[in-house]
Formats: C-alpha cells, sequence, structure tokens
C-alpha cells in the first residue's frame, strides 16, 4: 500500500512539475505527405535544416491533419504555420480560410497545377509543391512471362491480362496485385486509368457502352489479381514480400522495393485500352492558414521550398518530383530513377491521354470517391450486373455534379456549368 | 462419477491427471498470449529482407537495424517524457475523481443513479475522433491547447469508466456490515473508510490504474490533434508508422509495446494484494 | 454530512468532469446529426441507414461481438479462477496473462496481419511443418469466414485481458472460507464455481461484460487490418463519414445508433447480473 502510495504521488508530483512546458516559436509545419518515418526524418534531416528559421515538421494521418485545421480555424487562433497536403485536400477547405499566395513570387511551372491551385477563385490558394503519379511495377521474375510480341513500355490492358494469365498458369497462384484496401488507392485506377483508357471520359461516361466494357476488362484482370488485394494498402509491401509481382500503385507507395532490391523490380507505364493510355497525377501543394501565428516566416518557408534546390532535396526525401524547372542530378535513389523514367514514357507515349485531378467538387471529392469504390466493391468483389450497377449509381453521381456545379476536367469534353452524366 | 465411490488410489490419479490437465492449461493458455507477441520480436530483430522474406524464421537473427533507426529519430525522447507525464496524471486523476463515485453507486441508492451509471458508459460508447474537433477548439480558446495537462484531461474521461466501474464491482464486493462495525467502534464514515475498506480495494485501484495507464498510453487521436510541441510518443511515431516499410513498422510497434509492459509487470502484485477479506 | 446529500457529494467530481469533457463536445456534435440550421431532422439517420453497406456493417459489428465476446467471458473466468487457485507462479502467470493490455489495437493488427498475410508466420510455419506445400492466401474476399475468425481469434487475443484483470481484482474479495467450507463437504471444483464463485462475482462480471461489449461495439483497428475492405463495420463508417467524406453530421449519426445500440446492450446486462446493494457476503 505504502509503496504504491509513494509511486502515485511521485508520478503526480513529476507530473506537475514539468506541466508548463515551454513552446518555442518555430514554424508549424502541418503535413499529411511524406508520413513515413524515413521520409519525415529526411525532411527534417535534409530538406527543412537549410531553412533559415527553425521549422517543426509534423506529418499526421488525414484524420488528425484535417481536424486540428478545423479547430483552428474555428478557434480563430492557432499554431499552424505552413499546410501541406494534396490537391483533395485543399480542396475540401473553404478557399476564404486560406491566405491568398500570389504575391508570394512562386509558382509551379505548369500553368494547369496553378489553375488547380486556385480551387475555383480568382487566386492561388496554395502553391504547388510536388508532384508525382501512379505507375505500374513488376518483379523481375515475372518478365519472362511477358505476351510474345509485348513491349513493357507500351502494354495494352489485353497483353497485361494475358501477363497476368501466363504468371498465374506458371506459378500456380494470382500475382497480379492492386491497392484495394482500406486505405488503397484504389479509386484515382478508376478515375484516372480505367475510362480514360476506355470511355475517354470520367464524368460524362460513366455509365455509358464503354464505362460496362471496362469493367468487364477489370473483372477479367481481376481474375489473375491476388484475392487478398482487398488487404492491400501499399503495393510496395507485396512487392518486397512476393505476393504481388505485378502491381499498380501510387509511385512514392513503390518506393521502399526500388530502394531496398533496386536490381529485382522494373518500373513501367500504365497499359492502354481503346482510348489510349489513361494516367492521372498527384499533386500536393502547401497553403498558410489564416490563422498562422508568423505570416511572415510561413511565406519565407513556403519560398523555400520551392527553390530548385530544395525541390531535388525534397526529391530524394520523399519520391515526389519538382513543379518546377530543374536540372535533376545523375545520382538520384533508385525508386526515383525507376518512377521518373517510367513517368515520361507515359507521359511521352503517342497515346498518352493524360486526366486531370478532380476539380471544383469542394467537400464533395468524398463522395466522388466512393462512387468509383462502391461501383468496384458491388461490380468486382459482390459479382453484381454491371449494368444495373452503373444505372443505380449514376443519379448519384449527377446530385454530386449538380450540387457542385463543377466543369467536367479532362479527359471529358468541356461543359457549361455543372458536367452532365450522359 | 462421484467421489465417494473411487477408492483412494485412484482418487490420487484422477488428482494428478487433473494437474496435468490445469498445468497444460496455464502452459497452453501462457504460449497463447506470448506466441504473437514473440512474432512480433522476431520481426523487430529481423533485416528488412527478412521482415520480407517467405518462409519466414522462427528464431530472430538479432539484427538491431530497426531498433537503431528510431535511437536515432528526432524527438523521440521528449515524447516519451510527455506519454509517461500523461499517462500518470490520468492514473491519478482518474481514480481520485472515480473512485468516490464508484463508492457511491455501490453503497447508496439515490435518484438518477440509473442515469448516472449510462451516462459514464457513453464516454466509451462515442468514438473520440468525433469529439476531438469541439474539445480542440475549446482548448485552443481557453490556453489548454498542446498542453501534457489538457490532454491528461481527455485521457481521463476516457479512463473514468473503468476508473468509477472497476471501484464500484470491488465496493459491492465488500460488505456494509465491515464499514458499520467500524462505525461503532467510533470510527466516522471517512475513517471507517480509510482504515477497512481502503485497502480492501487496492487490487481494484490497481487495475484502474493499469486501465488509465494504457488507455492514455495508447490514445492516439486525441494527441495527434491536440498536442503539437507537446507530442507524446504514441502520437509521434503511429503517424509515421502506417506507411512506413514493415521492418520499421514491428520496430516502431515493438517500441510502443515495451513501456506499458514495464509498466503492468512493475504493479502486477498489487492486484492479489487482498486476498480473501477473512484472511486479514 | 446528511447520508442523503453524500452520493451527490461523490459523483459530483465525475460530473463535472464529464460535463467538461465529455458532454459539452457531444452535445455540439449530435447537434450536427439532426440537421443543419433550424427545426430537427432525421433525414441524416435515413442517409445513413440507407446506404447499401449499412446492413452489412451492422450485421458484421454484431456477429462479431456475439462471436467474441462470450469467448472472453469463458476463457476470462477460466482465466481467473485457474490463477486464483495457484500457489506458485501466481504473479508471472497473471502478468503473462495481462499482458495484451498493454498492446494497442493498432499494433495487434500489425501483429495478426503479419501471422495470417500469404507470406506470414502461419503460412511458414504450416510449410514447415510440410502441412502445405505452397501458402494459402487466407485472407482472402473469397473465403469470408476465414476473415471472420481471424479476427475473432485476433480479438479474442488482444482483448481478453481486459476482462480478466476486473475479474481478477473480484475474485480476490470472496473469502477463502467458503471454498474451505465447501471442500468440507464435497463439493466438486465445478459446484464451488457455479455456487461461490459465479454468484459472488456477480459486481465484477457485470463491470467485465459492460465494458467489454461497448468496446466491441467500437472495434475497428484490427478489423481493418484483417479484414481489408471486405469486412465493413460501423466504426470504420464512421470514421468513412467524418474523414473521408468530411460529412460530419452523417458520423454523429452514425456513431449515436451504435451508441444506442450500447446503452441496449448495458440495460440488458444491468437487469440480468442485477447486483444488490451492498450485497452480503
Amino acid at each position: 500500500m505504502t509503496v504504491f502510495t509513494k509511486f502515485l504521488c511521485a508520478s503526480s508530483g513529476i507530473a506537475l512539475a514539468l506541466l508548463g512546458t515551454a513552446a518555442q516559436a518555430d514554424v508549424v509545419f502541418w503535413s499529411t505527405q511524406a508520413r513515413p518515418a524515413e521520409e519525415a526524418q529526411a525532411m527534417r534531416d535534409n530538406v527543412l535544416a537549410g531553412f533559415s528559421g527553425t521549422v517543426d515538421y509534423q506529418p499526421n494521418e488525414d484524420g488528425p491533419w484535417l481536424t486540428r485545421l478545423q479547430a483552428e480555424l474555428q478557434a480563430g487562433s492557432g499554431s499552424i504555420g505552413v499546410l501541406g497536403a494534396l490537391h483533395g485536400g485543399f480542396s475540401a477547405l473553404d478557399p476564404d480560410t486560406l491566405v491568398d499566395l500570389d504575391d508570394l513570387g512562386v509558382a509551379s511551372s505548369s500553368d494547369s497545377f496553378n489553375a488547380l491551385a486556385r480551387l475555383g477563385t480568382d487566386n492561388m490558394q496554395y502553391v504547388p509543391w510536388m508532384q508525382a503519379s501512379y505507375i505500374m511495377a513488376a518483379n523481375r521474375e515475372a518478365l519472362q512471362y511477358l505476351p510474345a510480341g509485348a513491349d513493357l513500355n507500351a502494354l495494352s490492358y489485353d497483353q497485361l491480362i494475358e501477363w497476368a494469365a501466363a504468371v498465374q498458369a506458371a506459378v500456380g497462384e494470382p500475382k497480379f496485385g492492386f491497392p484495394a484496401g482500406p486505405d488503397g488507392l484504389r479509386h484515382r485506377y478508376f478515375q484516372g486509368y480505367l475510362y480514360p483508357s476506355y470511355t475517354d471520359g470520367v464524368v460524362r461516361t460513366f455509365a455509358s457502352d464503354e464505362a460496362v466494357a471496362a469493367w468487364e476488362m477489370f473483372r477479367r484482370l481481376w481474375a489473375h489479381t491476388n484475392p487478398a488485394s482487398t488487404n492491400f494498402n501499399f503495393m510496395q509491401e507485396q512487392l518486397l514480400s512476393g505476393d504481388a509481382w505485378i502491381v499498380w500503385d501510387h509511385s512514392s507507395r513503390l518506393a521502399n522495393a526500388f530502394n531496398e532490391r533496386p536490381d529485382d523490380f522494373v518500373a513501367f507505364p500504365a497499359p492502354a485500352g481503346p482510348t489510349g493510355r489513361g494516367f492521372m497525377p498527384v499533386l500536393a501543394g502547401l497553403a498558410i492558414p489564416t490563422t498562422a501565428p508568423d505570416q511572415d516566416a510561413a511565406r519565407a518557408l513556403v519560398q523555400y521550398l520551392l527553390q530548385p534546390e530544395t525541390q531535388i532535396a525534397t526529391l530524394r526525401a520523399t519520391n515526389f518530383f519538382p513543379v518546377v524547372e530543374v536540372e535533376l542530378p545523375g545520382d538520384l535513389p533508385p525508386s526515383v530513377q525507376a518512377a521518373g523514367a517510367a513517368i515520361a514514357a507515359m507521359s511521352g507515349a503517342p497515346d498518352a491521354n493524360p486526366g486531370l485531378l478532380p476539380a471544383g467538387l469542394g467537400g464533395k471529392g468524398g463522395d466522388f470517391n466512393r462512387i468509383f469504390i462502391d461501383s468496384f466493391e458491388r461490380i468486382v468483389l459482390a459479382g453484381q450486373d454491371i449494368r444495373t450497377v452503373l444505372d443505380d449509381q449514376r443519379p448519384r453521381l449527377a446530385a454530386i455534379m449538380q450540387e457542385t456545379g463543377a466543369p467536367c476536367w479532362a479527359p471529358d469534353a468541356p461543359s457549361e456549368g455543372a458536367c452532365p452524366v450522359e | 462419477m462421484t467421489e465417494a465411490l473411487v477408492t483412494p488410489q485412484s482418487a490420487r490419479s484422477v488428482i494428478s491427471a487433473g494437474r496435468v490437465v490445469y498445468l497444460t492449461a496455464v502452459v497452453l493458455l501462457c504460449a497463447w498470449v506470448l506466441v504473437p507477441l514473440y512474432f512480433l520480436v522476431i520481426n523487430t530483430l529481423s533485416s528488412p529482407a527478412t521482415v520480407n522474406s517467405f518462409p519466414k524464421p522462427l528464431i530472430p537473427e538479432f539484427d538491431l537495424g530497426s531498433l537503431r533507426f528510431f535511437a536515432g529519430f528526432g524527438g523521440m525522447l521528449d515524447a516519451l517524457k510527455n506519454s509517461i507525464i500523461v499517462a500518470s496524471m490520468t492514473m491519478v486523476m482518474s481514480i481520485v475523481i472515480g473512485a468516490p463515485a464508484g463508492y457511491a453507486l455501490s453503497r447508496f441508492e439515490f435518484r438518477g443513479k440509473e442515469l448516472f451509471r449510462i451516462l459514464i458508459l457513453l464516454t466509451r460508447a462515442f468514438p473520440l475522433p468525433l469529439l476531438a474537433l469541439p474539445l480542440a477548439v475549446l482548448f485552443i480558446r481557453t490556453g489548454l491547447d498542446d498542453t501534457t495537462f489538457g490532454l491528461a484531461l481527455v485521457h481521463t474521461t476516457l479512463a473514468i469508466p473503468f476508473a468509477v466501474l472497476i471501484t464500484y464491482s470491488l465496493f459491492s464486493g465488500i460488505p456494509v456490515e465491515l464499514e458499520e462495525a467500524a462505525w461503532t467502534l467510533g470510527c466516522t464514515r471517512f475513517q471507517a473508510f480509510i482504515k477497512v475498506v481502503l485497502p480492501l480495494i487496492l487490487p481494484g485501484i490497481t487495475a484502474s490504474a493499469i486501465f488509465a495507464f494504457v488507455i492514455s498510453w495508447n490514445e492516439v487521436f486525441a494527441a495527434a490533434v491536440l498536442t503539437i510541441q507537446s507530442r507524446t510518443l504514441t502520437a509521434f511515431l503511429l503517424q509515421t508508422l502506417g506507411e512506413a516499410p514493415m521492418h520499421l513498422k514491428f520496430a516502431g510497434g515493438f517500441i510502443l509495446v515495451v513501456p506499458a509492459l514495464i509498466f503492468i509487470f512493475a504493479v502486477r502484485k498489487y492486484l492479489f494484494a487482498m486476498w480473501g477479506i477473512a484472511n486479514r | 454530512m446528511s447520508t442523503r446529500y453524500l452520493p451527490y457529494v461523490l459523483i459530483l467530481p465525475t460530473l463535472v468532469f464529464l460535463c467538461a469533457f465529455f458532454l459539452y463536445p457531444f452535445a455540439l456534435v449530435t447537434r450536427q446529426a439532426f440537421g443543419t440550421g433550424d427545426g430537427v431532422s432525421l433525414d441524416t439517420f435515413r442517409e445513413v441507414t440507407s446506404y447499401w453497406k449499412f446492413p452489412i456493417s451492422l450485421q458484421n459489428t454484431m456477429l462479431l461481438a456475439a462471436a467474441v465476446v462470450p469467448v472472453q467471458l469463458a476463457l476470462a473466468l477460466l482465466m481467473a479462477t485457474m490463477v486464483n487457485r495457484m500457489k506458485k507462479g501466481r504473479d508471472l502467470v497473471l502478468y503473462v496473462w495481462t499482458i495484451p493490455l498493454g498492446i494497442s489495437d493498432l499494433a495487434a493488427g500489425i501483429i495478426w496481419l503479419a501471422i495470417f498475410e500469404q507470406s506470414g508466420f502461419l503460412n511458414s510455419m504450416m510449410l514447415g511443418l510440410g502441412v502445405i506445400d505452397r501458402p494459402t492466401a487466407f485472407l482472402s474476399y473469397q473465403h469470408p469466414g476465414m476473415i471472420f475468425l481471424a479476427i475473432a481469434l485476433a480479438e479474442i487475443w488482444r482483448a481478453t485481458a481486459i476482462m480478466l484483470v476486473i475479474l481478477v481484482a473480484g475474485i480476490g474479495l470472496i473469502p477463502k472460507e467458503y471454498y474451505e467450507a465447501a471442500e468440507v463437504f464435497g463439493a466438486s471444483p465445478w459446484q464451488r464455481f457455479r455456487k461461490i464463485t459465479l454468484p459472488l462475482l456477480r459486481p465484477s462480471l457485470q463491470t467485465a461484460l459492460i465494458l467489454r461489449v461497448v468496446l466491441a461495439f467500437e472495434v475497428f483497428a484490427v478489423v481493418a487490418a484483417l479484414g481489408g475492405t471486405i469486412f465493413p463495420v460501423l466504426m470504420g463508417e464512421i470514421y468513412a463519414y467524418q474523414f473521408d467524406l468530411q460529412n460530419g453530421g452523417a458520423a454523429a449519426a452514425l456513431a449515436l445508433i451504435v451508441l444506442g445500440i450500447s446503452i441496449v446492450f448495458t440495460l440488458i446486462i444491468l437487469r440480468v447480473l442485477r447486483v444488490p446493494k451492498g450485497a452480503t457476503i
């Protein structure tokens, strides 16, 4: 009893003594990107260490990131200086809560990125920070089963299915891997790869006959997909463990595989369908909330992060590519070299059919993703009739587009007003 | 089979057979708990290549690379200190605040008792991540934001149901006559409580303390939202593990588990401090 | 102090605390569930319950609780009585059995995924023993039963200790004399367990069951790790509404439904395991 009481007293005493920990005036960099332990460490040591002020780099899961930000905005004061997030994270915010950054003197070298960063307003709400894309990767073991005459850098979806079938026949188990887990980026595949490649659209063509053909193709591919894919979130894990040999994922979610065993894996462009080689960029940005305690320091940090040298350091740390013109050095990590070559081949392909990120959806981005995820789960996992599911989802998608009034984005043909679901 | 019918000799063999079954069960149950944990240790002490290999080895290769990475991970020690502070404050506050309520629930009939019990449980039946936003706004406005004390307040809210209900169930197990006897001997209600009842519920206090500690230790969401400079180890590490390579996931998980285990080990014997009232 | 006010004085600190840090944010959050602006509407509730995944996740959550909690109760009772009888090594065995308590559900998810995944420990061991000649995919969407079993095992492993600790603390209060007397009269261990342990342990059983059942409806991290998208549970849907769809009202409405279910079950347990005031031993 006495020992225990002492223990309680002592611990409470220590606790009270340490209660008032002094806060320093660092710029708090509140980010959803560069979260993995090694990337966060590299951000602190190799990217932010060169900034003139001190930066407290805080990577967070999306949930806490958003909750904390909303709380500071509601309370009208806060400690977050600079926000780092994907385009989708910013587009869900009220543009009035972000400081206009037009006078900062930095911007991306891509006009379409800068346009996205205005979030439907007339001013830059965030500054494009870094970019990536989704690519394919394969274990070199799988290459011997490539169908005759297939060019790895110019595959078609039919060839991919044939290839995956050949691997399955040879090894005895399905080795295509798809990030269909709860944290997997499966919706981006349907929005940026499947639909553009088969229907030359996303919203307009959502329930078209071409879309039925697209889903039929995906079902055939799924027959050669590792059935544990519904647990896969980061395909680098399954590449490394050998549970999957041919995969599609975000280039930075494949990076560990290339960095750990560079000789075992190859990266290559996404396959092409009847309407071209659909692919989609990933765009991350930097913003300053109106509640930032020290606006000048925050602005200086954003400017620093857009400098060419910092962009290259960021590339090494996070596997995200620069958004400004830079001369890439030759000694980049294997993951960057592999992904860079694949992305270049993809965007430079004669049949390239680039899609843009969904824009103008505001807070409805999650609902938009859910349309595609639900279609996938019902069509592919539950085996429901494709036409029935698409007809059932069509009014939901139309309602989202009507409510947000979002105009069509590429590859959909431009629209007057809200993008129609045809 | 009834005991009257068995001869002394077979009775003995029944007893020893029972003993074998009993010991086997103890060993099996220990293995059930320890084996998954052992896998965690294997993967923590393996090189990245081994963590991803198949078939996996069943003996660790004692590669300390993953642990060494975290040793050089900036801010770990500060975060560890914050975690311990928050967990300790949570422990003390939840017991000091919760135990009187547990006593009231067990000893008195009062209006609103059922309502009070349901209210206590509500705190565990509603997900904290939904409450974090209004709490954070409240904390920012009152200056509790980004303090270990503020976070401990939230964790105490989570731990209080355990403290109240556990102490309630143990107070209920202590005959009220025992206290009444002390009153007749001239003790005030308070003295009787301190001298007679409190020592008896030490196991319950220990159990509550364990719960408070591990609840606070393992809580991520509120910690991630309500602290910035004074991040706890759990918030600090778990945010970075989701997408981390497998070997770091395991090592990070292992680092988080160890302090909680040390704590439970340190207080475990108080769970048995009382062993039958009549033995006193 | 008068006995009439004493209980209120005793619960006051808890009450004040919960009002400030639970009821206040709770009221703000749940207000959203009944529609924005003026007027109370149940539209949000209709929205979340008409979503096609709602019945599935409700069923999954209930089934999992129904499968896991009884096993945990039996196991915890067994372990508590075993440790109670023990003479040597009691501390150590109890410690080992309470270890999972210190493991967060996220860590438990990582551990059990490492066991069940295709290149995991279970397949490694079965391969080593020659039971199989190539790893099987346990967690495939084609075998929902296997996924359910894996999640149930992981949950039993992770959360039985919560009940165990409460029961062990309670069992310690049962006077040894009762057991000694019963033994003198020739009561078998089973009879002693049924006639002495169970009735006298009722307060602790009640507490352990209520806490465990309430927590069982909140299950999330382990399920997400093992079940992926194949085994949706209510808590996962709540988080999806809150963070993926940023629809706080829908999240709050669904959370209120879970809360309602928890209250119903709590009341049932309170009724079934009624504890008389100041139980005499």
